[in-house]
């Protein structure tokens, strides 16, 4: 069984939620993550808050971020365990995050440390 | 306390006592050694008591027999030494000192370090609980076969390759250093929690057998509590776990020891008392920021006395489950997940989740499905109970879903 990592992708991280809605949104990313670890498949995860968030550019240069130039930020990413993609895109589907319009779930294979990958 | 009562009665509260000191004493390697004299001990008090009446102090009596053939035993071992390895009683010279102390702050502190060298990892789980009943908790062979449900031979085994173990890996009877004993203590509560288990979901008949274990794994959770360097917050949440579930011991079960389930239990016989204690324990928990999985279910188990149906209640026990399968899985956590799942955010929802979770090989998720196609799809629902009664063990579950097959036809 392979490591697939959920990387939440936020369109725009700037936009402001009420403190209900981000209720409504901790409600249905805890039933959803809770669904994926009631089938043994959820190995880790965390969601990312943007309070002293900062970017590290070349040249030594520290930015407050991530916002500025680039609008798209990370929320949080979990880790879960599948067969194979086809499975870990199954869960991804099921992520609340993708109820708003222009975000999406990065799925991406961990690499195991098994000196092949 | 009539006589006949006052032996099995001392042997309950007094065997483990003895035992645990003199196997600190002779060494952990010499455990049967110490059960022997501990056995001994006993038989002389049936002998001499009926005779000669029972003393005044039943259990210094006890102790001041033990302590002289202990004594004795060291001095025949001395005198062996000395006379065939002379060399030898220099780098034993602890075995000069032959005075046994029965005192309660040896007694506590021999029970103490006896648990955490049973609950080693290098002991199996089966034979750690084996020993515990036995060394810890002074339970007879016969009860502990009649606790697992198999005869007195396989247990006799069990102990001895246990036995076999310790002595081969050299154990030691020791608290494990501060460093260490955050990662011991977890062992330590992993027995404590199946020795409960093993009393509260146990398939043996004797009610009496069964409450006593779900109390012997309390009394040592609450050891652990009352020395300071093994009251941490987990260990206080395992109490209060162990409390609230107790509380409900006498609504649980039937008169012919039937299973009475939660919704239909009478709540004026759950236990006031332990449902109070939980609460204490489960708030000495909340200190530090330790959150272990005996928290989580101390908290369900917490709303589990709240008897009423509120939104509020399954919705925290859906979040505390979401959370407590994150850190430990086990597939009667994720079957109660999906049903609190239908009580916070309905059936049509649930029935998704539950048919995901394919745990096909156990009894409880058919019985589970068929409880969320109830008033949904009569012939799915008929037809996941009796799939579930027909891989149903125990004639009490058989006979809870039979009673739920009736319900539905009616």
């Amino acid at each position: 069984m392979d490591e697939f990592i959920l990387i939440f992708r936020h369109e725009d991280g700037t936009k402001v939620a009420s403190p209900e809605q981000i209720e409504v949104w901790m409600k249905q990313t805890m039933d959803w993550i809770g669904g994926i670890a009631a089938q043994n498949k959820f190995s880790s995860g965390t969601g990312l808050p943007f309070d002293d968030a900062r970017v590290v550019w070349h040249n030594n240069v520290v930015t407050n971020g991530p916002f500025g130039e680039i609008k798209e930020t990370i929320g949080g990413y979990i880790i879960v365990k599948a067969d194979s993609v086809e499975e870990a895109v199954g869960f991804a589907q099921g992520c609340p995050v993708l109820m708003g319009e222009g975000n999406s779930v990065e799925v991406r294979k961990i690499a195991r440390r098994d000196g092949v990958h | 306390m009539k006589k006949q009562e006052l032996i099995p009665h001392l042997f309950r509260t007094e065997y483990r006592k003895i035992v645990s000191v003199l196997c600190r004493r002779f060494g952990f390697d010499q455990m049967e050694t110490a059960e022997d004299i501990t056995s001994d001990t006993f038989l002389e008090a049936a002998q001499t008591w009926s005779f000669n009446g029972v003393p005044s102090n039943p259990a210094a009596w006890l102790y001041n027999v033990a302590k002289n053939k202990a004594k004795n035993h060291l001095q025949r071992n001395n005198i062996f030494e000395s006379k065939v390895s002379p060399e030898v009683k220099i780098n034993h010279s602890e075995f000069q000192e032959l005075d046994i102390d029965l005192s309660p702050q040896n007694i506590n502190d021999s029970q103490l370090q006896m648990m955490f060298a049973i609950c080693h990892p290098a002991i199996s789980p089966e034979a750690q609980i084996g020993l515990s009943l036995r060394i810890l908790c002074g339970f007879g062979i016969d009860e502990i076969a009649e606790a697992f449900l198999t005869n007195k031979e396989t247990i006799n085994k069990r102990l001895f390759r246990a036995k076999e173990k310790i002595r081969n890996e050299k154990l030691k009877i020791e608290l494990p250093n501060p460093a260490e004993i955050d990662e011991r203590l977890e062992n330590v509560l992993t027995t404590i929690y199946l020795l409960f288990s093993e009393g509260y979901y146990s398939v043996s008949q004797n009610q009496t057998l069964r409450k006593d274990l779900c109390f012997e794994a309390m009394r040592l959770c609450n050891m652990l509590i009352e020395n300071n360097s093994t009251n941490k917050p987990p260990v206080n949440a395992l109490l209060s776990l162990m409390c609230f579930h107790a509380s409900r011991f006498e609504a649980r079960l039937g008169k012919n020891g039937e299973h009475i389930l939660y919704d239909d239990q009478d709540v004026s016989l759950w236990n006031a008392d332990l449902i109070s204690k939980g609460a204490y324990f489960l708030k000495c928990a909340t200190t530090g920021n330790v959150l272990s999985k005996y928290h989580i279910e101390a908290s369900i188990a917490y709303w589990s006395t709240q008897k009423t149906d509120t939104k509020e209640k399954w919705e925290n026990v859906l979040q505390l489950y979401n959370r407590l399968l994150q850190v430990a899985y086990s597939p009667i956590a994720a079957l109660n997940r999906t049903f609190a799942l239908s009580k916070a955010n309905g059936k049509a929802e649930a029935i998704v989740e539950a048919e995901k979770l394919k745990l096909t090989d156990n009894q409880f998720y058919f019985t589970l499905l068929g409880e969320l196609y109830t008033g949904i799809d009569h012939d799915k629902a008929k037809s996941n109970f009796k799939t579930a009664l027909s891989i149903a063990r125990t004639p009490t579950d058989k006979q809870v879903i039979q009673k739920k097959l009736d319900q539905l036809q009616q």
